[in-house]
């Protein structure tokens, strides 16, 4: 166990090394997490790693009392019973409405046909933008490799996640409508927040102090 | 031939059956011991009932004359009813008891129960501190007798940061929004909120800090505007005894905007459990929606997550 006396679920992907160095920061020793890739669970740190949109399941289920995940995630399933305790900053992501280069087809659909088909792996988020701009959308869900979606005629548009753009870039595709900006969140465990405030405060405490 | 059960409900078999029947009974004794009398309500109300009590109940059904019916959704509507029709004039207090199964809808994927086994009660007619001490009381000394050993009952008043938010003269849409982040649990929307409302710094920074405030009794002994605010809570904890007091602590955060609440309400944590065991608090203002105008405080234990966290206690797992 880490010297908060908490099991901190810490998301593998692309906020692993920023998550991991913060933990560092605060003085948990991180070092064998970053040298293994296969193993999940580091019981002597109180680390346990999965997907960041894994990290809510097991913080709500109080599998693990604190964790960390994007704010895209905690957008996509808002009705989780879970506390947001910090904003940490990093892991800045902006989630759009991209489509093909050149004449907007999703634009296009929508005037001839009524309705826009859109390809996302957050079709919670997709829906809400689109119903709450008075737009009809058929919502298309894909597991991964969504930029692919428009390119084969799958879907007109895409609603993704995107850091640097470069992924839509290389695909030809570009932004057509900016969402809102995620970056990662600290979240609680209900039961955990109140049965063991001292720790968490502490570790708020820690995140914050280290975070300048 | 489909066999198969609605997703969120089960069977009970006689092993399982036998521990949760233990701790029914001692629940059900406990507050038959501290005055309340079991009732026993139908599972079927008129669904205008439930709506009266602030709840919409998830399962309607036409009846075979072609009436609407709903599969009630909790105990406090019908035993609102209940008081005010079969004891309309009776002198209150009245007190009663139930165990009693209600209906819930269920989020996908989360393994929710549609059928709740709830035992719980009501003290209707008792204004706090008085009734509401009596229930957090109540509510300690069953959850000792069926054999949970390491809980806290967490202890909030829904009409705190509502009442700061007015003290402090925030606008109402400002309000509003401070509120729905409250009631999501989002600090960080909080915290963002607060410092761009152009207060002062010190009010900013207690608007912020207030949603995380928990820990022991002496939180309630601020001073200034959050001061004046608590002295209900402060009430509340000082009409308890030593043993109860040991297990609440205070959370100045929550805000359960669920219906009928109007002032203190708690909630039962156990570090074996990621997840509330039971919860309840006052009332005052939902036996007038029934022509029966009664404070009132309550609250209802799940049973099934009560035996999974004795359960998880006994097996050790109390480092969760």
């Amino acid at each position: 166990m880490n010297r908060f006396g908490l099991t901190i679920a810490v998301p593998r992907g692309a906020l692993l090394e920023p998550s991991l160095d913060l933990l560092d920061r605060v003085g948990i020793e991180t070092a064998q997490v970053r040298g293994n890739d296969r193993r999940l669970l580091f019981e002597d740190i109180g680390v346990v790693t999965m997907r960041p949109s894994d990290v809510p399941t097991y913080v709500e289920a109080g599998a693990a009392d604190v964790g960390i995940t994007g704010k895209d995630v905690l957008q996509e399933s808002p009705d989780r019973q879970l506390f947001e305790l910090l904003d940490l900053g990093f892991g800045e992501c902006r989630m759009v409405v991209a489509g093909v280069e050149g004449e907007d087809r999703g634009a296009e659909a929508l005037r001839r046909l009524g309705v826009v088909r859109v390809a996302t792996k957050y079709p919670r988020i997709a829906a809400e933008h689109f119903a709450g701009s008075g737009r009809q959308a058929e919502i298309v869900k894909v597991a991964g490799s969504v930029e692919l979606a428009p390119l084969t005629g799958l879907a007109d548009a895409i609603v993704d996640l995107t850091a640097t753009g470069r992924t839509l870039e290389e695909n030809g595709l570009v932004v057509r409508e900016e969402i809102f900006t995620a970056t990662a969140r600290l979240i609680a465990n209900r039961v955990s927040l109140r049965v063991k405030s001292a720790e968490v405060d502490g570790l708020v405490e820690a995140v914050r102090t280290a975070a300048g | 031939m489909n066999l198969r059960l609605p997703s969120g409900t089960r069977d009970v078999l006689p092993e399982e059956m036998a521990e949760r029947r233990r701790i029914e009974r001692a629940l059900l004794d406990t507050f038959a011991a501290a005055g309340y009398g079991e009732v026993s309500t139908p599972e079927l109300e008129y669904p205008e009932t439930m709506e009266l009590g602030r709840l919409t109940a998830p399962y309607r059904v036409t009846s075979d004359s072609g009436e609407e019916l709903a599969l009630r959704a909790d105990m406090t509507g019908p035993i609102a009813r209940l008081a005010a029709t079969r004891y309309a004039d009776v002198a209150p207090p009245l007190r009663f008891s139930y165990s009693a199964v209600v209906h819930r809808s269920v989020s996908p994927g989360k393994g929710e129960a549609r059928e709740l086994l709830q035992a719980g009660i009501e003290l209707l007619g008792v204004p706090s501190p008085e009734g509401t001490a009596e229930a957090i009381t109540v509510l300690s000394h069953a959850l000792e007798a069926a054999g949970l050993a390491g809980f806290s009952i967490g202890v909030g008043d829904i009409a705190l940061y509502p009442s700061l938010l007015d003290d402090l003269g925030v606008a109402a849409e400002e309000q509003a929004f401070l509120l729905d982040a409250l009631e999501g649990r989002d600090f960080v929307a909080i915290a963002e909120r607060a410092g761009s409302l152009g207060l002062d710094a010190e009010s900013a920074s207690l608007l912020g800090d207030v949603p995380a405030m928990r820990g022991d009794a002496s939180l309630l002994e601020a001073d200034g505007v959050l001061g004046e605010r608590l002295a209900g809570l402060r009430s509340v904890v000082g009409a308890l005894d030593s043993r109860v007091a040991d297990r609440v602590i205070i959370d100045l955060g929550r805000f359960p905007r669920m219906g009928y609440y109007t002032g203190a309400v708690f909630e039962v944590y156990d570090p074996a459990l990621g997840e509330p065991i039971g919860s309840g608090g006052r009332y005052d203002e939902l036996l007038t929606r029934f022509g029966r105008p009664l404070e009132a405080v309550g609250f209802a234990v799940d049973v099934d997550r009560l035996h999974a966290a004795i359960a998880g206690e006994e097996l050790g797992e109390t480092g969760r």
